[in-house]
């Protein structure tokens, strides 16, 4: 569980610094975003989401674990 | 009812579920799709809206191979296997229903008629009500299940309501859509299977989109049979 929590602040850690790294340098990330009529802005959204339920199952699971485990 | 380490417990199939459903969405919007009048863009649905009754349909599937198991075995065990496959089998329908709603508003809906003419010849669609009864046959294998207290009656009740389920799956959702007129596409044949319908282009993600959803509910489905044991096991206790 606690590395399961790392890697969750790992991840956070490299979202948020992308979207830093957006912001200072308009040639890069930026360009891309916003190229191709804004799909990548929606592909984004949805990777995100689908991340998050995916990361869901994934605690359920272990928690799951832990509680046959203990069982 | 000690639970030998199985499937389940597996990851390797957990992680291609992850990565399947991320290529899903990521190449099912970057790649191109031919252009088509109407559809235009919204033929991307095929990579979520069909494969979420695919999904239905292989849970269903194996669901009522449990229910088989469970009349041939009588092992309670079985019984909670076909439970929960059909419960995520449900939701899986539901999504696909629902989901079809919202793309046919864009697509079969004429906007040049006033709103209830339209959507009068959409509730008349074969398809549609072929897919209602379907579900509502599955909602009530559930309202049966939870009604009867006996654990054994249930049991037997509820597999071999599941084996009647199941075969009316076949004439609503297969058989009637097929010979009726339907603004569905399918009754040419297999839908989202045949040549005419998809090209190659939309296959490459297709196929790993429908095997990557139905993991998904098989994952849902596994954890949820994992926690009904524990409870089980706890009740004996």
């Amino acid at each position: 569980m606690k590395s399961l929590n790392k890697i969750a602040l790992l991840l956070v850690a490299l979202v948020s610094s992308l979207g830093a790294a957006a912001q200072k340098d308009n040639g890069g990330l930026d360009s891309l975003m916003r190229s191709n009529n804004r799909i990548y802005v929606v592909v984004a959204v949805l990777v995100t989401i689908l991340l998050g339920i995916l990361f869901y199952v994934m605690r359920l699971d272990r928690k799951i674990t832990k509680l046959e485990k203990d069982n | 009812m000690t639970e030998a380490k199985n499937y389940m417990h597996k990851s390797w199939w957990k992680i291609a579920c992850v990565l399947l459903l991320l290529y899903t969405v990521i190449a099912g919007f970057l790649l191109k799709v031919p252009v088509l009048p109407i559809l235009g863009e919204t033929i991307r649905n095929l990579y979520f809206h069909v494969c979420m009754w695919f999904a239905m349909m292989i849970l269903f599937t194996v669901s009522v191979v449990y229910a088989v198991m469970y009349l041939r075995s009588f092992n309670l065990k079985y019984d909670i296997y076909a439970r929960q496959y059909a419960a995520v089998g449900i939701v899986m329908g539901v999504l696909g229903y629902a989901t079809g709603a919202i793309w046919m508003t864009y697509t079969w809906a004429d906007p040049n008629n006033p709103a209830f003419q339209s959507f009068g010849a959409l509730a008349r669609e074969p398809k549609l009500i072929g897919a209602a009864i379907a579900l509502l046959i599955y909602f009530a294998y559930m309202v049966l299940r939870d009604s009867i207290n006996d654990m054994d009656k249930r049991a037997r009740i509820s597999a071999v309501y599941n084996i009647f389920a199941y075969a009316m799956l076949f004439p609503s959702i297969w058989i009637l859509p097929r010979v009726m007129d339907s603004l569905h596409p399918g009754r040419e044949g297999n839908p989202a299977l045949n040549q005419s319908d998809i090209d190659g282009g939309m296959r490459i993600v297709f196929y790993p989109a429908v095997i990557g959803w139905t993991l998904l509910g098989t994952w849902i489905a596994t954890l949820k049979i994992r926690l009904a044991l524990l409870k089980e096991k706890k009740m004996m206790q």
